[in-house]
């Protein structure tokens, strides 16, 4: 039960050495050493994260959904920017 | 009860592992009682995070007292077919939840005790005990970390958190010596190397449980007066009501599975 007065925080986590933190939810915690807490003990019992961050959430500025014509539909007909034209060598590793 | 209770040569190693198997077990069983009904869907889980740190320490515990017994009897059959009676966990353990702040202080004397035990059990001379103590160790000091916070904000929270945790600090108090006493079949270990002294933890658990309730803005009890008994078998009245839940399959459907 999330009562009004307790902050909605943002979680990301990194699943293993040289992968970016992912979005993987949010949850409400009253601050942020709660909220790193929270996130451990919710998104990591599977052995998910090596590393968490916690964001909260009031403080993502978010496009606006009506606006995704103008915001991205012009990169769709751009297949030239696809870095498709060459092989990227396997030592490379995530790109 | 349909199932008749076992027996156990209680060897001095045996009821020392069975000690602290029992610890884990009813604590874990006591915050299992959450599950569904914590504040929030959060602690909710954290709650059964901790449970089941527990449990899986109860199990090895108990696998090792009954591998040192060498008799018949499992990890299963000391969990589901002891009474009361040969229960031999601490009565801090068996303490009723109550309301949320006595089960973050229970949860904050014990860990701050079983950290420190476990870290120190890790140079047990015993090979089997000092393994599972450096698996209980990571396991205990998030158990610690998680109780400290709580109690820091509910003690510097409302009026009515601060009031609910230091009624809880001071009902629980008396329970808390009875982690550092030791008796005959314990010294005994003690002197070999393949247990530690408790008493010798007592100053820095005191300081551990002093600064967080400290900084909670509560007062930590003058009284002197412990409780004892848990380690002999003498429980107050809780746990037979905990063990009958625990232990009812088991009791009435015997060796099920599923």
């Amino acid at each position: 039960m999330a009562t009004p007065n307790t902050a909605l925080w943002e979680v990301f986590i990194r699943s293993r050495n040289g992968l970016a933190h992912k979005h993987v939810g949010s949850l409400h915690a009253s601050d942020a050493t709660m909220a790193l807490q929270a996130a451990r003990d919710i998104y990591t019992r599977r052995g998910e994260g090596l590393s968490i961050w916690v964001v909260p959430s009031n403080t993502i500025t978010a496009s606006d959904p009506a606006e995704k014509g103008m915001m991205f539909e012009p990169a769709q007909s751009k297949i030239y920017r696809h870095p498709t034209f060459y092989e990227v060598p396997e030592e490379v590793g995530h790109m | 009860m349909a199932v008749a209770n076992i027996r156990i040569s209680e060897t001095p190693l045996v009821l020392y592992a069975l000690r602290r198997a029992d610890d884990a077990l009813i604590l874990g069983h006591r915050l299992s009682e959450w599950c569904g009904h914590a504040p929030t869907l959060e602690e909710d889980m954290a709650l059964s995070n901790i449970a089941l740190d527990l449990l899986g320490q109860a199990r090895e515990l108990y696998s090792y007292a009954a591998g040192v017994e060498g008799k018949d009897n499992d990890e299963d059959k000391l969990a589901y077919l002891r009474d009361v009676r040969q229960y031999r966990n601490l009565l801090l353990v068996e303490q009723p939840n109550g309301d949320f702040a006595r089960t973050i202080v229970r949860q904050l004397f014990y860990s701050a005790f079983a950290d420190l035990y476990w870290r120190a059990m890790m140079r047990s001379s015993d090979q089997t005990l000092a393994a599972i103590a450096a698996k209980s160790e990571k396991e205990s000091a998030y158990h610690l970390r998680h109780a400290s916070e709580w109690v820091i904000r509910l003690g510097d929270g409302s009026e009515e958190s601060h009031a609910r945790t230091q009624a809880a600090i001071d009902d629980l108090w008396s329970f808390t010596g009875e982690m550092f006493s030791v008796d005959d079949s314990e010294r005994a270990l003690i002197d070999t190397g393949v247990a530690i002294d408790p008493a010798t933890l007592r100053p820095q658990w005191l300081k551990t449980v002093s600064d967080v309730v400290h900084e909670a803005t509560l007062l930590l009890p003058k009284g002197e007066w412990m409780q004892q008994g848990g380690r002999d078998g003498r429980h107050g009245e809780h746990l037979g009501h905990l063990l009958s839940e625990l232990q009812y399959m088991q009791r009435t459907f015997p060796g099920l599975t599923w």
